[in-house]
């Protein structure tokens, strides 16, 4: 097993194509860097507008914190796109090239073959995330410091202090991790019925559009299934710079205001790729080679 | 003779299409055995079977002794295959693409192994360079470096000859021919290219629409009375009147304008030579026809298809 997920993960990193989503990643948050370093102080005026005649705030707002939440919020809605380009390839690329056939007739397990496929998709969902936390968070605290993080919600307003915000990106970053990884199960599923590379990517891209629809449509008939869509819950990473306030209105430090919502969030998408997994492997093991 | 592969009542239906039906055919240690059929007769899906590709609908397949459904690993172990074009990963180079795939086999290999079998294929000097540059039969012989590199007892080659001019389906052929003769190996070989199968099968299995025709030695399938000659003459018409005052004149077939046509034993070959040369006959081609092609138009369903053009 792990000799035949070193050989997918080989095979997905000797691909021009797996770079694509690094380099795509990398322009963006370098363009978005770059933009907010020169005119930075506009943006950031552009923001306080409404709040600049009840509330003075000190400080450095446009902190290496606040660029790197505005990075997420704008690029996690597009990176199952990139992680779709490989997830979605995962088996209907094989087919395409032909070179599933040779593959199936080497001594290993179909069960094997897709598990080592699927933790290579993956490996590569999870290092797209740790070259988008490196450029977004660590680059963005070097370039424009850190301090304390002050984030507008529709009807209030979540001041971080600088100590009490890192342990946040973590927990972020892991629950977008998670999230990711449902988009990459979603593609792996849809790759077995496939034997061309485009249909699936396309058709992953269309299912999360249609339930991200969903998720935010406000008609009741929609709610009762709303909980059990996973892009409902593909967001929740923000739940982690909420926090739980006393009587008198003070932060509490290192709390969070829903830590439930989370926790259920997690189990929902676990729950999806655990279905999307095995409905993959189910599918595959049934299913003649013909390409 | 100890068996490899024994099948016995393979089906396989696709919808309401009978792709193979009720196949039963052995394959002894040490064979090359030529798997016959027109285009759609049923060979890839039977031999997609054996490699697990595709489940039967119905039957028995046991290779080296062992159940293909229940010992599926320890099978494919020592099984080698080329099943179509040889897809492999245009990225890789031709030396990565064995080395994965040998370490897909379960075994370790060092450099050596892997330049020698790219040395039997003939493709040592183009080891580092990526297979997208590689032409249709370098391509299919990277593919068989790949079916051989870990050591395989049996190699399935489903049409190795597709796609390729005469000096790689000589390759092929020729490389066949070793496996077989020099490393003992048992080969089934599948192919619509007869007149190449007849060159190295010592078995043949013939099949139309999913159904055997015939199997047996390759020798004991053609009856070499009925071996059909075709001679081309200088001047056609006198040696035509001279065969017709010979010996030679019962032998003769309805004939063609551009050739004669004799059937005869052939063991009579060297003597009808003999005799040209007596008759006066300027000789400008002696063929015998009666080949395996022949052989499978008269006993598969030709009918279904253009009428040969005789003038």
């Amino acid at each position: 097993m792990y000799k035949l997920i070193q050989i997918e993960l080989y095979k997905i990193f000797r691909r021009p194509r797996t770079y694509i989503a690094f380099a795509a990643v990398f322009s963006l948050i370098t363009i978005i860097q770059f933009g907010l370093k020169m005119d930075g102080k506009t943006y950031a005026d552009f923001m306080m507008k409404d709040l600049s005649s009840s509330i003075t705030i000190e400080g450095n707002i446009l902190n290496g914190y606040l660029v790197c939440y505005i990075m997420l919020q704008l690029l996690l809605v597009h990176v199952p796109l990139l992680i779709a380009l490989i997830a979605a390839d995962m088996i209907s690329g094989e087919a395409n090239m032909g070179t599933l056939r040779i593959m199936l007739t080497k001594p290993i397990s179909r069960t094997q073959f897709m598990l080592a496929k699927f933790i290579a998709s993956s490996v590569y969902t999870l290092l797209l995330l740790v070259w988008l936390a490196i450029l977004a968070l660590f680059v963005s605290m070097y370039i424009f410091g850190t301090d304390d993080l002050f984030l507008m919600k529709s009807s209030y307003v979540v001041l971080l202090k600088n100590g009490d915000i890192f342990w946040r990106y973590v927990g972020a970053f892991c629950f977008a991790a998670v999230a990711m990884l449902t988009v990459a199960a979603l593609g792996f599923l849809l790759s077995v019925f496939a034997e061309n590379s485009i249909g699936p990517i396309v058709a992953t891209m269309s299912v999360i559009i249609f339930f991200t629809i969903l998720s935010t449509l406000n008609i009741p008939i929609f709610n009762a299934i709303k909980p059990y869509l996973f892009t409902t819950h593909m967001n929740d990473w923000k739940e982690f710079f909420d926090i739980q306030v006393t009587e008198n209105n003070e932060a509490i430090i290192g709390s969070i205001q829903k830590p439930e919502k989370i926790v259920n969030s997690i189990l929902v998408l676990l729950l999806h790729i655990v279905g999307f997994v095995t409905a993959a492997i189910l599918v595959f093991k049934k299913k003649d080679i013909l390409s | 003779m100890q068996s490899v592969i024994q099948v016995s009542g393979l089906t396989k239906q696709f919808n309401n299409f009978t792709a193979v039906n009720d196949l039963s055919f052995s394959v002894n240690k040490g064979d090359v055995y030529g798997f016959l059929g027109q285009n759609g007769a049923g060979k890839s899906t039977t031999i997609r079977m054996l490699l697990t590709l595709i489940e039967p609908t119905a039957g028995n397949i046991e290779l080296f002794g062992m159940n293909l459904k229940t010992h599926r690993k320890e099978i494919l172990q020592q099984v080698g295959a080329v099943v179509e074009k040889p897809d492999v990963y245009k990225y890789l180079s031709a030396y990565q693409n064995v080395a994965l795939f040998a370490k897909l086999s379960g075994i370790t290999v060092n450099r050596t192994v892997i330049m020698n079998q790219l040395e039997m294929v003939g493709l040592a000097q183009r080891a580092n360079d990526t297979v997208k540059t590689f032409s249709q039969g370098m391509k299919q012989r990277l593919g068989i470096a790949i079916a051989l590199v870990h050591n395989p007892q049996l190699i399935v080659l489903d049409e190795p000859t597709n796609g390729l001019d005469p000096q790689g389906i000589a390759d092929i052929r020729n490389l066949i021919l070793r496996l077989s003769r020099e490393m003992g190996k048992t080969v089934v070989v599948s192919s619509h290219l007869l007149s190449e199968i007849e060159q190295v099968a010592t078995r043949l299995l013939i099949i139309d629409k999913g159904k055997k025709l015939i199997e047996g030695a390759a020798n004991e399938l053609f009856d070499p009375s009925q071996t059909i000659v075709e001679l081309t003459a200088v001047d056609n018409n006198d040696a035509l009147l001279r065969l017709q005052n010979s010996q030679w004149a019962s032998n003769l077939q309805p004939q063609r304008q551009q050739s004669i046509l004799l059937k005869l034993h052939k063991h009579q070959i060297p003597q009808l030579h003999k005799d040209l040369v007596g008759l006066d006959i300027a000789v400008l081609s002696l063929q015998p026809r009666h080949s395996l092609e022949d052989y499978f138009l008269q006993i598969t369903s030709g009918n279904q298809h253009v009428q040969a053009y005789t003038n």
